[in-house]
């Protein structure tokens, strides 16, 4: 155990007696998802048979584009809804719960586009982010006095997160004025105004210029030892390897690969899922069935609970991956 | 030419019961476009179910006025509701298409024959002011300078425009709270403020309610300043000046939509004055237009005033450039 952090949040991160495997169970999980489907007409985009998310640690979501990564994470926050499935969120069950109710338990969620709102002020959009607003109801809302000193509270709130995430100099400017980077680190920052214990980040380095980066990597370590669990999506391995404690990999909707980022990015599937099966040249040789059935033969045992629903899977054939690749890609656009 | 009449005819219309109408009816208007974001260009059907139903109450079922007044209101707030229910999930343009159509239908109701005797048909209700009439405390009309007003429309005036205070104050109040907070920012991005745990569609009924019942002060106002109703002051044009009278007087501002109604009037009275004068005097040859067609073109150039207005002033009179130029990046 490292001397230099907090006991619970080590413990958090000891990701040592966890089965490589897809999933895994965790000692302590914030999430459970079990089940969970969703189907774009014939397409299948999510279809994962178990993950658990474990409290208190950064968890990344990694994998080709059409994945189903964005889909699953709006599965998850009530944004879309699952034709089956269901998943727990400290033991309570959140599935077809809408997306405000799924916020106000805890778990707050950005955008892969990010949503500063352009024309309030940095401030008013951190301000819009408490929630048990006396004033948010119309009839009190009249009468000022009713919610002037708790505007003030979440005002001061406000301001100390806009110092630490060193926006404070924008705060009377439009939030449309402000750069990518800006942006983003604004709703990160909005997000914690609501006071979550879990952020679910879409592509948090999305369009941020490199400059901006490390400060924001910075911003998502303080997320974690604040004690807030984190799950993001991203595709910059190098962000991945620096700040994650455990990667999880989807691939064509499912989880492929549970590990630390080190063991999932020498992973075999990891490796096929991106590049394809081909990716050895086998392709060329003629023998692509054979590597095709190779990975398909390895995986029921591994994943394991993925048999649970019974669902029929569709394996990845060699005469066709791309194929279903570009069909994903169209479901997800 | 007569400066005086034309004079007279355009500076009375800063202020005149038709002014008070539009003025309240983009007030609503406001707090659904400018505000909110939701495009309801069914504006006139709020107005058109609040004087109806003061009218009907009234003059068909023979209610006490101020009865009549809350059928009135609360018509609008079912008008609301069933406008909101289906439509407030979906996407905003759904709710353009729906309150169009719902407006339509709410005017056509009105005039339909099978109905004529409940609402008149196209001929419209009579006789359901003459209580708000008898309690005017003004004796005699108005001569002063330029304007000159009769007792009736004095009343309806001082009525009119406290109506238009009140419902400025309201539209103040709750746009500077943080009710309000929310309400601007669902106009930005509504899955951002659904992920910071607010019921946007509770918030977007709440709206949608608000703006119809602050429209519906301005039914009674129309229909009390004719002392009749008629189906087919309600159609979609209305709705079309008021959206013009909004974004003229810079949407999403408190006065706004007075201004706007003040110089939307102002300006159309000018040219509608003006004009014809001009023609009968042979300063527009007869070959450009004769009388007949001055109001057509009366219009044509308030819409060319318009269109220049947008064009160097987009964010309307009372708007803040720097919003406009927001939506340009």
């Amino acid at each position: 155990m490292p001397a230099d952090a907090p006991p619970t949040v080590a413990a958090a991160r000891d990701f040592s007696n966890v089965p490589r495997q897809p999933g895994a169970a965790k000692p302590d999980p914030i999430l459970v998802a079990d089940g969970v489907v969703r189907r774009f007409g014939g397409l299948t985009a999510v279809d994962v048979a178990h993950l658990e998310i474990q409290r208190g640690s950064i968890t990344a979501l990694i994998g080709p584009n059409g994945a189903g990564k964005t889909t699953f994470f709006n599965l998850l926050t009530g944004f879309d809804r699952p034709d089956a499935g269901n998943w727990q969120f400290n033991g309570q069950p959140l599935a077809g719960v809408a997306p405000h109710l799924v916020a106000r338990r805890g778990m707050v969620r950005t955008f892969q586009l990010t949503k500063a709102l352009s024309r309030l002020t940095v401030l008013d959009n951190m301000r819009l982010g408490a929630t048990g607003q006396r004033g948010e109801r119309f009839w009190p809302g009249l009468i000022p006095a009713v919610w002037r000193d708790q505007e003030r509270l979440i005002t001061e709130r406000a301001e100390e997160l806009l110092v630490r995430f060193k926006l404070d100099a924008k705060r009377g400017d439009f939030a449309g004025s402000l750069s990518g980077g800006q942006r983003k680190l604004l709703e990160m920052a909005r997000a914690l105004m609501v006071g979550p214990e879990m952020v679910m980040l879409d592509e948090p380095m999305a369009g941020v210029n490199p400059a901006l980066t490390q400060s924001l990597l910075g911003h998502v370590k303080g997320l974690r030892d604040d004690g807030m669990t984190v799950l993001f999506v991203e595709h910059d391995m190098d962000m991945v390897r620096d700040i994650s404690d455990w990667v999880v990999v989807m691939g064509q909707g499912r989880v492929i690969a549970e590990g630390t980022p080190d063991e999932v990015m020498a992973d075999e599937r990891v490796i096929d899922a991106y590049l394809g099966a081909h990716h050895d040249g086998a392709a060329a040789t003629g023998d692509a069935p054979e590597v095709a059935e190779a990975a398909v033969d390895g995986e029921p045992a591994e994943t394991g609970p993925a048999d649970v629903d019974g669902a029929p899977r569709s394996a990845p054939t060699a005469e066709d991956p791309a194929g279903e690749r570009r069909s994903e890609g169209e479901a997800k656009a | 030419m007569d400066w005086n009449t034309i004079f007279s005819v355009t500076v009375e219309s800063l202020i005149n019961p038709t002014t008070i109408v539009y003025a309240l009816a983009a007030i609503g208007l406001n707090v659904h476009f400018g505000y909110t974001g939701l495009l309801n260009f069914g504006q006139s059907a709020f107005l058109g179910v609040a004087a109806y139903g003061l009218a009907m109450s009234v003059a068909t079922y023979g209610l006490p006025f101020f009865v009549g007044i809350l059928v009135g209101l609360a018509g609008a707030v079912v008008l609301a509701l069933l406008l909101g229910v289906p439509t407030l999930r979906l996407r905003a343009d759904y709710l353009a298409i729906v309150t169009i159509a719902a407006a339509e239908i709410v005017r056509l109701l009105f005039r339909s024959v099978s109905l004529s005797k409940w609402t008149g048909g196209s001929d419209g209700l009579q006789r359901f002011s003459d209580d708000f009439y008898s309690r005017n405390p003004f004796t005699t009309g108005v001569n002063l300078w330029l304007f000159s007003f009769d007792r009736r429309e004095l009343w309806v005036m001082v009525v009119g425009w406290t109506l238009v205070l009140i419902a400025s104050l309201v539209v103040f109040l709750a746009m500077r709270s943080p009710w309000g907070r929310v309400i601007k920012a669902i106009r930005e991005d509504e899955d951002a403020v659904r992920s910071l745990g607010k019921n946007v569609f509770s918030y977007k009924m709440q709206s949608l309610v608000l703006g119809g019942v602050l429209g519906s002060l301005g039914g009674f106002v129309f229909a009390l300043s004719r002392a009749a109703v008629q189906p087919d002051t309600f159609g979609t044009e209305f709705t079309f000046y008021m959206y013009a009278i909004v974004i003229l007087g810079g949407a999403a501002r408190v006065l706004g939509p007075i201004l706007g109604a003040a110089l939307f009037w102002v300006l159309l009275n000018f040219i509608n004055a003006l004009l014809p004068a001009m023609i009968s005097d042979g300063l527009i040859p007869r070959w450009v237009m004769d009388a007949n067609q001055a109001g057509a073109v009366g219009y044509i150039l308030v819409g060319a005033i318009l269109i220049l207005l947008l064009i160097f002033r987009p964010q309307g009179i009372l708007g803040d450039k720097r919003e406009v130029m927001l939506d340009a990046r």
